[in-house]
């Protein structure tokens, strides 16, 4: 089975996918911890392109697949913007040192990483796709 | 997302209504920000009804510790639904943060 969504590049659209996503998931009998652990890895991905990946351009748009083969549950996020949104030197952080400089962003990706089973960017003719998978258990 | 306050002489009670995320995350730092917070020597935030924190609302918690115990504010969280709870878990916040199960517990941290 498999869903799509396209929004347009404002934080006030987070609360629009992540209904999507949280209604895709009812149907899959997870916890609502599980649910709301891969809603989100989600919410966390498009709040970065959203808002760093597309500068809150609501011109622009954001294209979401969601779909589950085999138990696995897998998220296509994908946007046209030139200058892509990669993690790729992502180094986990020390929370404690965040703590004492005061550091208010950062730890998104974190929980990303430790949710989900696979992240993956791609680039591909100015179109960005990043791909989150998770094994429905 | 929705903030209501109680304050007594020593104690702020901050009662979160609904989603923190990145767009809604503005509204409690401000209330954070307050310099006239730090006259308090608790801050109780009552989670029961916050249904949902992403990063940006953790951020705003974890940019403020450290000034909250700089001014021996204590900081507690009670009444936090299991899916919110376990966000916490995930990156370990839960040992570099007090969280309690009820507001009496709280009251006594």
């Amino acid at each position: 089975m498999k869903q799509a969504l396209r929004i347009s590049c404002t934080r006030r659209n987070l609360k629009v996918v992540r209904d999507f996503v949280s209604d895709f998931l009812t149907s899959y009998q997870l916890s609502e911890v599980q649910i709301n652990q891969i809603v989100l890895a989600v919410d966390e991905v498009v709040a970065n392109l959203i808002i760093h990946g597309n500068g809150e351009d609501e011109s622009k748009h954001l294209d979401v697949r969601v779909g589950v083969q085999d138990r696995e549950f897998g998220i296509e996020l994908e946007d046209t913007n030139r200058t892509s949104y990669s993690p790729g030197s992502y180094q986990e952080p020390d929370l404690q040192e965040y703590v004492r400089i005061g550091k208010k962003g950062g730890v998104g990706m974190m929980l990303v990483n430790r949710i989900m089973d696979r992240v993956e960017f791609t680039t591909h003719n100015s179109h960005n796709i990043c791909r989150l998978y998770k094994h429905l258990i | 997302m929705k903030i209501t306050q109680n304050s007594t002489d020593t104690t702020l009670t901050l009662i979160l209504d609904g989603e923190l995320d990145a767009s809604s995350s503005v509204l409690l730092d401000n209330e954070l920000s307050k310099p006239e917070i730090l006259r308090n020597q608790k801050i109780l935030v009552d989670c029961r009804q916050l249904n949902y924190i992403s990063s940006a609302g953790l951020g705003v918690f974890i940019s403020h510790l450290q000034t909250f115990q700089d001014a021996n504010v204590k900081l507690v969280f009670f009444n936090m639904q299991e899916k919110v709870h376990n966000v916490f878990e995930i990156l370990g916040l839960d040992s570099l943060m007090t969280i309690v199960p009820s507001s009496a517990e709280a009251e006594a941290a």
